[in-house]
């Protein structure tokens, strides 16, 4: 048999093609792997892994919840009390549209040994509709009348508070001194001197003290912790967060319960330090609208932005804050502004330097907030040699003058506008040159914080951290420190937002720098300017 | 065998068609078995249209882990056996399969959102094409004229005798 080139040809033709597309496949895939692999190492950014914590074991720590509205709800699905109410509401609408999981992820959440023995609302409704739901054969639960009584009553452990502003630092200094654990939702304190007996409260008890800042346990920003870190941005000069919200419950217009009346809500109680008013129902449900009972973006909101950046940097309290904004997205008898930009300076803070000693120090953080737009602005942290993207995913750009990567910039081997580095909680690995695909999901929220192929939402792990520390000792990641640079931080920023003026922080002192004539908490809380809200405005 | 130059044409063109299907196989193929990062998941996660309920249960635990591996080999087999000329109306056959589940995770329906795709599409799109090229592969295997099977159906000895 003899194979003239011609059978080679039209019998084998097709094996060097093979060999050829085989080659640069693998030759592409691995080279592209090294490069990227050579830039994970010089990064060496370690991505962090799900928090553990001890087990809550023995007795079953036993909670009281003070506050039983939106936020309280919520606190005690994540406990793992979720009303008959909610749960119908949920599985209808999983009926309906089969990717709100709510239901699904509530029931697959790990079980707390938790209690939960009492619930305090100044609202009958609320109240009662706790009591409804969790006061069953296997868990005993009473409603008290007063915070004290619940507090006083030896029958609880720990509380959650999720009242009002003006009430958190009432709330928890009584808790703290009579050593039951506390869980309050930010802002820590509605007025500077709280802030400073809350500290001394949280001292001098045994008990332990969180601020529901739940996302200090999103994976994402102890990872960005050790980005910073690693010198991968370089100094941080500027740092951009943002609000955007354009819907009525974005601007605290929530819903008025029709069975709201003066003989279902105590309103002397509700009222607490507050200027005593004629019951408004407005003032009640959508208190987060009047600097007497809440403080607008500058409490609800800037403090997320503030502390988010707080855990990754631990920058601690700028020395000066300059607000401004106004009342402009929502004039409907709210005193709060609607759109607000805090910038704060931190003159001494850096996250290193790439360059010569000396000409790098100093960062503004910079605030932007408005209730009347939508459009997503993401947070940035712009270093000299990097941008970082900072949310539940990171993305880290070049920057096209860094000097740490100047010669990979030159060479070609990283570009300004290809990241670096992604990281993705929900991602097995780590991702260091993203595609325009993987970018797509992630903005399309697919890719959550699984643990264990379960998602879990971060206010579980953060009560459960609490409830850890609280049965095994430890450190909650937000305690009386966080909470205190936090609430000084906010209160900063809403006193330079009514006064027109820079607010200063003396760091020696650890106080904020006087204004003669002025005493902060009065103009904190009116301003000098308080007026009594009609009955007109009553909704 | 009497060939017209109309016949020789047509086995040309087909076979142009079969080695470039089997090379684009091929090479998704190879890139995903050098990346072991690679995964489906994506793909699957963001599904679309009507079977969309089951392509996200594919993208779960313990699924993904086969469906990867499963994806990787047949295009492989199929990219390996279209460029050389074997086997291929079995390898045409995995290859509609694995575009038609291509094209069910992410259909040209109107309504549903196109996603990562560089034109405009109504019902038809390129894994449509490239499904419907399979077809005519299986219907037309061109091994004989180009490929190993030119080696094994007796040829060599008959133009030995000529």
């Amino acid at each position: 048999m003899k194979w003239t080139r011609r059978d080679l040809l039209k019998g084998l033709g097709g094996l060097p093609i093979l060999g050829a597309v085989w080659w640069a496949g693998a030759a592409n895939t691995m080279s592209s792997r090294k490069q990227r692999s050579a830039i994970l190492e010089q990064l060496n950014i370690r991505p962090s892994l799900p928090p553990t914590v001890p087990g809550i074991t023995g007795k079953p720590v036993r909670v009281g919840i003070i506050g039983f509205g939106i936020r309280g709800e919520q606190l005690c699905r994540s406990l793992g009390f979720a009303t008959d109410e909610w749960k119908e509401e949920m599985r209808i609408a999983a009926e309906e549209d089969p990717n709100i999981k709510a239901l699904e992820d509530f029931e697959n959440q790990d079980k707390l040994n938790v209690k939960l023995t009492g619930v305090c609302d100044v609202f009958d409704v609320r109240a009662e509709k706790a009591l409804k739901s969790f006061n069953t054969s296997d868990n005993q639960m009473k409603r008290y009348s007063t915070y004290l009584e619940m507090i006083q009553s030896g029958d609880v452990d720990a509380v959650v508070i999720a009242t009002p502003d003006h009430w958190h630092a009432p709330m928890s200094i009584a808790a703290l001194n009579n050593n039951v654990h506390v869980y309050v939702e930010k802002p820590m304190t509605h007025t500077v001197d709280e802030t400073y007996a809350l500290q001394d409260a949280a001292k001098a008890s045994k008990a332990i003290f969180a601020v529901g800042h739940q996302h200090r346990q999103t994976l994402s920003f102890s990872t960005a912790r050790d980005i910073v870190e690693k010198g991968t941005l370089g100094h941080v000069s500027l740092i951009q967060t943002n609000t955007n919200r354009n819907d009525d419950n974005g601007a605290w217009n929530y819903d008025i319960h029709k069975q709201a009346s003066t003989e279902t809500i105590d309103w002397d109680q509700f009222l607490g330090s507050a200027p005593k008013v004629p019951f408004n129902k407005n003032h009640f449900f959508r208190w987060r609208k009047w600097w007497a009972y809440g403080s607008g973006l500058s409490g609800d909101l800037l403090t997320h932005d503030y502390d988010r950046l707080n855990c990754v940097l631990n920058m601690g309290i700028p020395e000066a804050v300059s607000t401004s904004g106004g009342i402009y997205t929502h004039n409907d008898g709210r005193n709060v502004p609607d759109v607000l930009q805090v910038n704060m300076e931190f003159p001494n803070f850096s996250t290193g330097s790439s360059q010569i000693e000396g000409k790098e120090k100093g960062m503004t953080f910079c605030y932007s907030a408005s209730l009347g737009n939508s459009f997503n602005r993401p947070t940035i942290l712009m270093g000299h040699d990097a941008t970082m993207e900072l949310g539940n995913r990171l993305t880290v750009w070049p920057d096209g003058a860094s000097t740490r990567y100047g010669e990979q910039l030159e060479l070609g081997k990283m570009q300004p506008n290809v990241p670096i580095y992604q990281y993705n909680p929900a991602a097995n690995v780590p991702d260091a040159i993203s595609s325009a695909t993987s970018q797509y999901f992630a903005d399309k929220g697919l890719m959550w914080t699984y643990i264990d192929g379960v998602r879990v939402d971060s206010t579980f792990l953060h009560m459960r951290e609490w409830l850890s520390v609280i049965k095994n000792g430890g450190k909650v990641s937000c305690g009386i420190k966080e909470g205190f640079e936090e609430a000084i931080a906010a209160h900063m920023a809403g006193l330079s937002w009514k006064l027109g003026r820079k607010i200063e922080w003396d760091t020696k002192t650890e106080k904020i720098v006087p204004i003669e004539g002025i005493d902060f908490d009065e103009v904190l809380l009116y301003n000098g300017k308080w007026v009594t809200p009609t009955q007109a405005n009553e909704v | 065998m009497v060939s017209t130059t109309r016949d020789r044409k047509v086995k040309l063109s087909v076979t142009l068609l079969r080695v470039l299907i089997g090379w684009h196989f091929l090479y998704e193929g190879v890139v995903k078995l050098f990346n072991p990062e690679w995964t489906a998941f994506g793909y699957l996660a963001s599904a679309q249209g009507p079977f969309k309920p089951v392509f996200t249960v594919l993208a779960q635990d313990p699924f993904i882990a086969w469906v990867d591996i499963m994806n990787m080999a047949a295009l492989l087999i199929v990219g390996v056996c279209l460029v050389l000329g074997v086997f291929e109306r079995k390898s045409a056959i995995i290859g509609i399969g694995l575009l038609a589940l291509y094209y069910l995770a992410h259909p040209s329906l109107p309504g549903v959102q196109q996603l990562n795709v560089e034109g405009n599409y109504w019902l038809v799109n390129k894994n449509l094409i490239e499904l419907a090229a399979c077809i005519l592969i299986y219907n037309f295997p061109t091994g004989n004229y180009f490929g190993l099977g030119y080696l094994k159906k007796g040829r060599l000895t008959k133009i030995e005798k000529k």
